[in-house]
């Protein structure tokens, strides 16, 4: 026994050991994959993100570098404060919270000290950065943009937030992402890869050298370079000509759907958001909560679409042979229901047929084609429902489907909405009858106006609007984009209101602003609007609407302008809408004095009316 | 040497040294070389061909011991143990003081530690002293004599200080125990052990408790089984248990220095203060930590021979000596942690069955004292590599980095496969006469 007692325990010992050894090499652990390592440090490469260009091959956004001070707390050395901080003009304050800011973060990792140097400062510093242990300068890539407009069609990048590194695990701190615009959307073409190297490390976190001589290590691919839809020039003219107003252009290709600009009012320098003033110009757009620079009017501000959506009631009823265009129907200055005046009307009253109807912008005549409509069915809400599918098969009510992250739905009522605000049976086509001239429940974005008109130049049918190109030379072929959508209107019903649209210039609503040489075919629009100063409902100078296509016989452009507070359509928004197109198609504008009219007109005073605080008269 | 020694020695042992020892420098290769290619291995600034010259020095040690004669250790036993005693003394005179361990003699080129070669002294006299026939370990006044045998190198060690190898010096009750000890005695120490930690665990009071509970259903239990029932040994164990667990805070509180007590709690898990306890896992628990993460982090395979991430980076301290078993789970994995200890079983078991076998009883009593020495140096390096039992700063035989080390325990298993040798020899006389 005695004899036995050492082996045993030898024995038992061995057991445990193999045990403890089992546990931990085969049970617990992460033993996935070698990279996972805490000895293996991945240091990335980062490829250059892709160029963006015009439609005519323009470079309009490319990178330059940047430079980043960076600091690693535990090996900063004894330094001469007083210098270094005023080589990096800084303050000594500055220098302390930076370095305590660093040293939280960690002791041992690198964090930026100071970002994002210019090229200058950064061949000042380059030499004298080696004597300061513990700092060095690391390169970044920053967008340089060769324009100073389409900000809101470029979007920005920036360093990923908490939110963007949960919710992206590809992403890691520090790195950049692209925010808004087409940075946005078109993120993952325009990032290209980032390559990966596996560093051995020691317990002190420095480097000694390839893990395994470079295998798993691999190489950046760059960004794609893309060519977007718009015109450059056209862009920037148009936000030209919205300067001092407010409210958005949206011009696009009707045969493709392409857009061509996409302006919104007031704009801002796109290199605003890159550098060291970042966010710091940043925080004072965002701020900017009275014009809202920020904010794409192109893409987000929902309007009654007024006057120009007579348009579409007038190939719903042809569609729906509740009219000819021959049909002709009596304004008697305004539209009356049982002796009850239900609007107004501008036209000067008389005889109406479809085409007087559109050009002269008459009220009676298409508040009587909307009744026609609705009637037309044994029920209103039925006689709805046939509304409501031929507006939504223009892509109303609901997102378009573009390639920008941002957008609204606007809105088309239907009968539930109807039946909700005043009970099921309990409406008519009376109680709704605003819908006809564009008021009422309709709500429409000025990228939403300038779809319908693409259609209606295309007779019948339209491209969804997009803002991309081709990619790498590449022509897109995204069939989102490249297949047709038809609407419910037959093409032979386009005619008749096109030429009423066409008469608007010749003898209607834009007689004042023809192009010479140039056949085109639009609808003014005035929308009223209200807002609470106080508490209390206040109306507001009318809004400023057109809507435009040209040539008439084969459409290049569809415009859609929109001036907030601008008055009637044809004051701000038919000219600009009007110079836009010849810009576009002739290159120059030859009317040089409304040209300057718009360039140098302003509505900053009907802006600053009902922050004034005192009681304003409107559409003076 | 005559060629009698060659034929009769376990040539078993001296293989499983020779494995042990090449698989030590291996690992203390793989654990010390630098990213420059090409590097000799017999590079004498870097400690694997420092290594190498201790192993290629060992041999000449071997041919040096098998060449003494079987009867010099027996008979020399008193005087070795007196030299070492007095090395140890001569340590705080001329000794060196590293880390605050005055344990070093400095002899430029390299130090060496007395207390290593103390332990094959303290074996020889403890053997020479036990061996004789008037002796018997059953009596008091002899168990007295072999307690200060083992007893004053502890003294000696503990002031240098150097609390880990006296703990080694305590596996010689073992040896003791097979010699005729009485078993109170193991019993009585597992006790306290056994008291000592459950009380910094459940507290003086619990722990009194359970044990007066399970005496007295001890008793009631003999009751039932008519058999007699005495109150003495029952109140003097009551007493003991009280004695010590009031004892131990104190001695734990006390005598114990703060770096003993993070380790112990630490193990035991006795701080329960997260804060605290992460501040005590950073400190004191980091070098376990980056061991025990090193161990996992091989698998079932290991990552290969140089490959160890862990081990280039140099993640875990001290790993070319103490935590040297750390690069074997890291590079050769759970394969490779498996076969050193079956190897070092398979040496511990060798060394007890020749022990066994010996028909001199001092040549038995020092192979019981070898593995003995071997199997508390095994255990407690290992068990503090793989984290199961505290931090205790004491090398893997054999495995460790270090002159001293290695040149200790060659002379310690050595010694006995001469003498068990010659033991052949002795028998193969007496068949010639």
């Amino acid at each position: 026994m005695r004899k036995l007692l050492l082996a045993s325990i030898i024995i038992l010992v061995a057991l445990i050991y193999t045990g403890r050894l089992a546990y931990l090499q085969l049970i617990s652990g992460n033993r996935d994959s070698p990279l996972n390592d805490t000895a293996i440090k991945q240091v990335y490469d980062y490829p250059e993100r892709g160029y963006i260009y015009d439609r005519n091959g323009k470079l309009l956004v490319a990178n330059q570098p940047s430079y980043d001070v960076m600091i690693i707390p535990r090996e900063v050395k004894p330094l001469d404060t007083v210098e270094f901080c005023s080589m990096l003009d800084i303050s000594k304050d500055d220098f302390v919270k930076k370095y305590q800011k660093a040293y939280t973060y960690s002791p041992r990792l690198p964090s930026v000290f100071l970002p994002q140097l210019t090229k200058t400062e950064y061949a000042a510093l380059q030499e004298k950065m080696r004597k300061y242990e513990g700092f060095y300068i690391q390169k970044r890539s920053l967008r340089h943009y060769q324009t100073s407009h389409a900000a809101n069609i470029f979007g920005y990048i920036r360093e990923v937030s908490e939110y963007d590194l949960r919710h992206n695990p590809e992403y890691m701190s520090g790195e950049l992402i692209g925010k808004q615009g087409v940075e946005e959307y078109y993120e993952d073409t325009l990032k290209g890869k980032k390559g990966v190297k596996f560093i051995q490390k020691d317990r002190f976190n420095r480097e000694i050298g390839p893990y395994k001589d470079g295998l798993y290590d691999t190489l950046p691919v760059q960004g794609k370079d893309i060519a977007l839809t718009i015109d450059i020039d056209l862009q920037a003219y148009g936000e030209e000509l919205m300067v001092h107003k407010r409210g958005g252009i949206v011009a696009l290709d009707p045969k493709t759907g392409e857009i061509l600009a996409l302006v919104t009012a007031p704009y801002y320098d796109p290199a605003l958001l890159v550098g060291r003033e970042r966010s710091k110009n940043y925080t004072k757009l965002y701020y900017d909560s009275i014009a809202k620079p920020l904010y794409d009017r192109s893409l987000l501000a929902m309007y009654p679409p007024g006057s120009p959506f007579k348009a579409l009631n007038a190939l719903v009823a042809l569609q729906e042979d509740v009219v000819t265009p021959h049909t002709r129907i009596m304004c008697q200055n305004g539209y009356y229901y049982n002796g009850r005046r239900l609007m107004g009307c501008h036209c000067g009253g008389g005889s109406r047929d479809l085409k007087t109807g559109v050009a002269l912008s008459c009220n009676g005549y298409f508040a009587n084609i909307y009744r026609r409509i609705i009637d037309k069915y044994p029920t209103s809400a039925e006689g709805m429902d046939a509304w409501e599918k031929h507006m939504r098969s223009f892509g109303l009510g609901d997102y378009l489907g573009y390639d920008l992250p941002i957008g609204k739905a606007g809105r088309i009522p239907d009968k539930e909405r109807y039946n909700q605000m005043y009970g099921k049976g309990r409406w008519y086509s009376t109680t709704n009858v605003s819908n006809a001239i564009g008021q009422g429940e309709i709500l429409t974005t000025p990228i939403q106006l300038a779809n319908i008109t693409a259609a209606i130049a295309n007779r019948g049918y339209y491209y969804t609007p997009h803002i991309l190109k081709s990619v790498e030379n590449k022509p897109i072929e995204n069939p989102k984009f490249t297949t047709r959508k038809n609407t419910t209107i037959d093409s032979e019903n386009f005619k008749p209101v096109i030429d009423g649209m066409a008469q608007v210039y010749t003898s209607g609503t834009g007689r004042w602003f023809q192009i010479p040489d140039v056949n085109i075919a639009g609808k003014t629009g005035t929308a009223e609007n209200f807002v609470r100063i106080d508490g209390k409902r206040a109306q507001l100078t009318d809004h400023s609407i057109f809507v435009a296509f040209a040539p008439v016989e084969d459409p290049k452009i569809a415009i859609a302008v929109f001036v907030e507070n601008g008055y009637w359509g044809s004051r701000y928004a038919g000219p600009i809408a009007s110079i836009m197109i010849e810009k576009y198609l002739k290159g120059e504008v030859t009317r040089k004095d409304l040209e300057k009219r718009m360039l140098e007109s302003s509505l900053e005073n009907e802006y600053a009316k009902p922050l004034s605080g005192k009681s304003f008269a409107i559409n003076e | 040497m005559n060629n009698s020694v060659i034929k009769n020695i376990d040539w078993l042992t001296v293989l499983l040294y020779a494995l042990l020892v090449f698989a030590g420098w291996v690992n203390i290769y793989s654990s010390s070389i630098t990213e420059r290619a090409g590097a000799s291995v017999f590079d004498f600034s870097q400690y694997y061909g420092k290594q190498l010259t201790f192993i290629g020095l060992s041999t000449i040690f071997i041919a040096l011991i098998l060449a003494i004669d079987a009867k010099f250790y027996q008979r020399f036993s008193g005087i070795i143990y007196f030299i070492s005693l007095a090395s140890l003394a001569g340590v705080f005179i001329f000794g060196k003081n590293i880390a605050g361990q005055t344990a070093w003699y400095n002899f430029g080129f390299m130090s060496i530690q007395p207390a290593e070669f103390a332990k094959t002294a303290t074996a020889l006299a403890l053997a020479g002293y036990l061996s004789d026939s008037q002796i018997n370990v059953k009596y008091f006044r002899d168990q007295l004599k072999a307690f200060l045998i083992i007893g004053t190198p502890i003294v000696f060690i503990l002031l240098q200080p150097d609390p880990g190898s006296a703990m080694v010096f305590t596996s010689f009750f073992l040896v003791l125990y097979r010699e005729g000890l009485p078993s109170e005695y193991l019993l009585c120490g597992l006790g306290i052990l056994t008291l000592f930690i459950t009380t910094l665990i459940f507290g003086a009071i619990g722990v009194c408790i359970t044990v007066f509970v399970l005496l007295c259903l001890y008793y009631l239990w003999r009751k039932r089984k008519k058999k007699m029932v005495s109150v003495l040994p029952f109140l003097t164990l009551m007493i003991i248990t009280i004695l010590v667990t009031s004892s131990v805070r104190f001695t734990f509180d006390h005598i114990f220095k703060q770096h003993h007590r993070d380790r112990i709690n630490l193990w035991l898990q006795l701080e329960h203060d997260p804060e605290k306890l992460r501040e005590i896992r950073r400190s004191i628990g980091y070098n376990t930590y980056q061991s025990e993460s090193a161990i996992s982090s091989g698998g079932f395979y290991g990552k290969g021979f140089l490959e160890g991430t862990r081990t280039k980076g140099g993640f875990v301290p001290e790993q070319h000596t103490d935590y040297i078993f750390s690069t074997v789970g890291e590079e050769w994995g759970f394969v490779g942690s498996t076969v050193v200890i079956l190897l070092f079983c398979f040496l511990l078991l060798r060394i007890l069955f020749l022990a066994e076998r010996q028909k001199s009883k001092f040549s038995r009593i020092y192979g019981y004292g070898v593995a003995a020495i071997l199997f508390s140096h095994f255990t407690i390096n290992i068990g503090m590599v793989i984290g199961l039992l505290p931090t205790v700063g004491i090398p893997l035989p054999f495995f460790s980095y270090g002159g001293s080390g290695l040149w200790a325990f060659t002379l310690l298993l050595f010694v006995f496969i001469k003498l068990d040798a010659n033991q052949i020899n002795e028998w193969e006389d007496l068949k010639e006469i």
